[in-house]
């Protein structure tokens, strides 16, 4: 990294603690901190409940599909988060917000029961804790493959062994201090600057990569078919990259999974429940639906491209960020490298593996000048960040709200509860650096501790449908569908693997009964298998048990609700509009890139 | 409440395109091999300053609608006339 660069980054990280330190003056009540005063306008919060998911997960995750999977990850956006945007914008915000609940635990409290709440609340705090843990270790990561700061410690004389430490506590520190004094309205504000730096810093990304590899055409061209199409070769699981079939792409990603996370999250949910009303936050999600359309183009693009380059390890000095002596890989994308001995590290056939989670810094390294480089680290910076404040916003709430307020200490002034939202920023900050500790020393945990988080998440969407459409679900029915659907998905996954992989953490650790083509296959139907119990369970035991009193239910169930009042909108702006057109929109982006 | 987010990040996308535009326009052409001869600092300087401007002024816009519907924003300059 240059001087430039430097300024830039130096810029943005002003920006940030700035808008914390503004903010702080209007953080008088808890209602103030945790969900904004319910005050931001619809654009803003639809910007942010599509950025707080943009992550490094997300950003380096997608890229990483695009080089592995070709442009087909697109599924992930058009037949996954799109449509449930659009689902959770129409039909479920009327109740999220409508209940004047402020958490979606406190949702399922008042629609079923504590032990519902308590179930959810807990194991979302917990999880909130750990993928901000896993956002720090991956920015750290990052920052030490790239050698962003060898140049600096060098210069100053440290070990550069204290990069990844360094690295980790630079960025606890930042988004502390943003949340800590400006709490969700400055996670919602720095997202949407976070928006902004991702766009400018990808778009020229993808114009420059698209350009050097002859367009569409010539990516085409160089890759083929099966890197090009999204849909062509999904009839069969062995006629694709991904290795799933149409249907359960289209059930377990489209339905179970992208349902789940996108209509019951509190992450994500929850800044639909900072918007100033009732129309706003239905137009939320719908808003950030538009851009999530089109981000494809601008993170999974790049790992296409990266892996049509012509293979050159190359990577100019002057920029300081040198990969150094790494072997060449495909494309741009080096080889995974064993840290220990400093050899590409091999899968089972003995071939060398690719990182393709270099496959976009990689990107950034080869066409970007000094300047333009210095934006591009700074936005992927940006959305570590973010994604990480997203995480700790959401836990704070929950904890407080949900976990102190209820089982700990209730009945406290809304002074106490705001203390302790800003206390529990800094303790889940905290956790989040052990578990970031946790990732780099021991990452088999990490990977279970993942595993067991989408037992857990599975089945929630079957709770919520039926919780808000169908009035008969008791709350004993919700708690057992829970649990049942948990233990299906846990189930399923010891008595399945995927094709080529070990007994162990993969699966299979109950029984082989069934081999699944690819790792994705035995995930999505892990999550049709958790659903579905979860479903039939949660309907079974409803019926079994006593029925919950109509009255309680007014507000919180489709049936028993009055039709949300339209406020007096232009025809575009209405949320039924902004769904077709949304739709519309992925449908025939699902067509041109059949 | 609080802020008007496009006040910070009209200044922000305007510092951010003038620090490009300015290195572009005085950076050597033999920096931009790897971006195909294309001087994207000051390409795409020009196209974050015209976003900066777009939104600082949406920001006055609104501040000044504000202050017309009678809830005249909280900075002291509006009650020095």
């Amino acid at each position: 990294m240059t001087g430039i660069d430097w300024l830039i980054l130096g810029l943005y990280f002003a920006f940030v603690l700035g808008i914390g330190v503004a903010l702080k003056g209007s953080m008088k009540t808890s209602t103030d901190f945790f969900l904004a005063g319910r005050a931001i306008p619809a654009w803003v919060c639809g910007l942010a409940f599509m950025s707080a998911n943009l992550g490094a997960q997300e950003v380096i995750g997608m890229g990483a599909s695009g080089a592995k999977y070709g442009i087909a990850t697109s599924h992930f956006y058009w037949i996954g988060a799109i449509p449930a945007m659009v689902f959770v914008g129409i039909f479920m915000m009327p109740f999220y917000y409508g209940s004047r609940a402020r958490s979606v635990p406190e949702y399922l409290r008042l629609r079923f029961d504590e032990k519902t709440r308590g179930l959810n609340a807990i194991s979302f705090a917990i999880m909130t804790i750990f993928s901000s843990g896993i956002s720090m270790y991956a920015i750290a990561k990052l920052i030490q493959t790239l050698h962003v700061f060898d140049g600096v410690f060098q210069r100053l004389g440290l070990n550069s062994s204290w990069i990844f430490d360094f690295a980790i506590i630079i960025s606890a520190i930042v988004v502390l201090v943003y949340t800590f004094l400006g709490g969700l309205s400055s996670a919602i504000y720095n997202e949407v600057l976070q928006f902004f730096l991702i766009v400018a810093g990808f778009l020229p990304l993808s114009y420059l990569g698209l350009k050097n590899v002859g367009g569409w055409s010539g990516l085409k061209a160089t890759l083929g078919p099966s890197y090009t199409h999204s849909w062509a070769g999904l009839s069969h699981a062995n006629t694709n990259r991904l290795g799933v079939e149409w249907f359960g792409l289209v059930m377990g990603l489209g339905f179970v999974l992208s349902f789940g996370y996108w209509c019951t999250d509190f992450l994500v949910v929850q800044r639909a429940m900072a918007a100033k009303s009732m129309s706003a936050a239905r137009r939320t999600p719908l808003i950030g639906a538009f851009p999530k359309m089109l981000f494809p183009f601008l993170v999974i693009l790049p790992g296409l491209i990266a892996i049509a380059l012509p293979t050159q390890p190359a990577v100019p000095s002057h920029a300081r960020v040198v990969v150094g002596a790494e072997p060449p890989g495909k494309g741009i994308i080096p080889f995974k490298v064993d840290a220990s001995s400093g050899q590409p590290m091999l899968d089972k056939d003995g071939k060398p593996q690719l990182d393709y989670d270099l496959a976009v810094p990689s990107m950034l390294l080869h066409y970007f000048p000094p300047g333009m480089l210095g934006l591009g680290l700074t936005a992927l910076l940006a959305s570590f960040m973010s994604g990480m404040a997203g995480n700790v916003t959401a836990f704070n709430t929950v904890w407080t709200y949900d976990i102190y307020q209820s089982y700990i200490r209730p009945g406290a002034t809304d002074a106490h509860y705001l203390w302790m939202g800003r206390a529990s920023t800094v303790f889940g900050i905290a956790f989040s650096i052990a578990a970031a500790y946790m990732a780099n020393r021991f990452n088999n945990i990490m990977d279970m501790l993942q595993l067991v988080f989408a037992f857990v998440n599975a089945p929630l969407f079957a709770t919520f449908l039926l919780g808000m459409f169908w009035k008969r679900t008791t709350g004993h029915g919700a708690f057992t569908g829970l649990l049942a659907g948990t233990a299906a998905a846990a189930i399923h996954h010891g008595l399945t693997l995927p094709a080529g992989a070990a007994v162990g953490i993969k699966g299979g650790w109950l029984a082989v009964t069934h081999t699944y083509p690819s790792e994705m296959a035995q995930n999505f139907w892990t999550a049709i298998y958790a659903w579905s119990t979860c479903f039939l369970v949660t309907i079974v035991v409803s019926l079994m048990t006593r029925a919950p009193e109509e009255s309680k239910l007014v507000g919180l169930v489709y049936s028993l609700t009055p039709k949300p009042e339209e406020e007096p909108l232009a025809w575009y702006a209405r949320p039924a509009s902004l769904a077709l057109m949304v739709l519309a929109g992925t449908v025939l982006l699902n067509i041109i890139f059949w | 409440m609080g802020i008007d987010i496009r006040l910070p990040l009209g200044i922000l996308f305007l510092l951010l395109g003038s620090i490009l535009v300015v290195y572009g326009a005085a950076s050597d052409a033999s920096l931009y091999g790897q971006s195909l001869g294309i001087n994207v600092n000051l390409y795409w300087g020009v196209v974050l300053l015209a976003f900066g401007a777009l939104m600082f002024a949406l920001s006055r816009r609104g501040a000044r609608a504000e202050a017309r519907a009678g809830n005249p924003p909280q900075s002291p300059r509006s009650s020095s006339h």
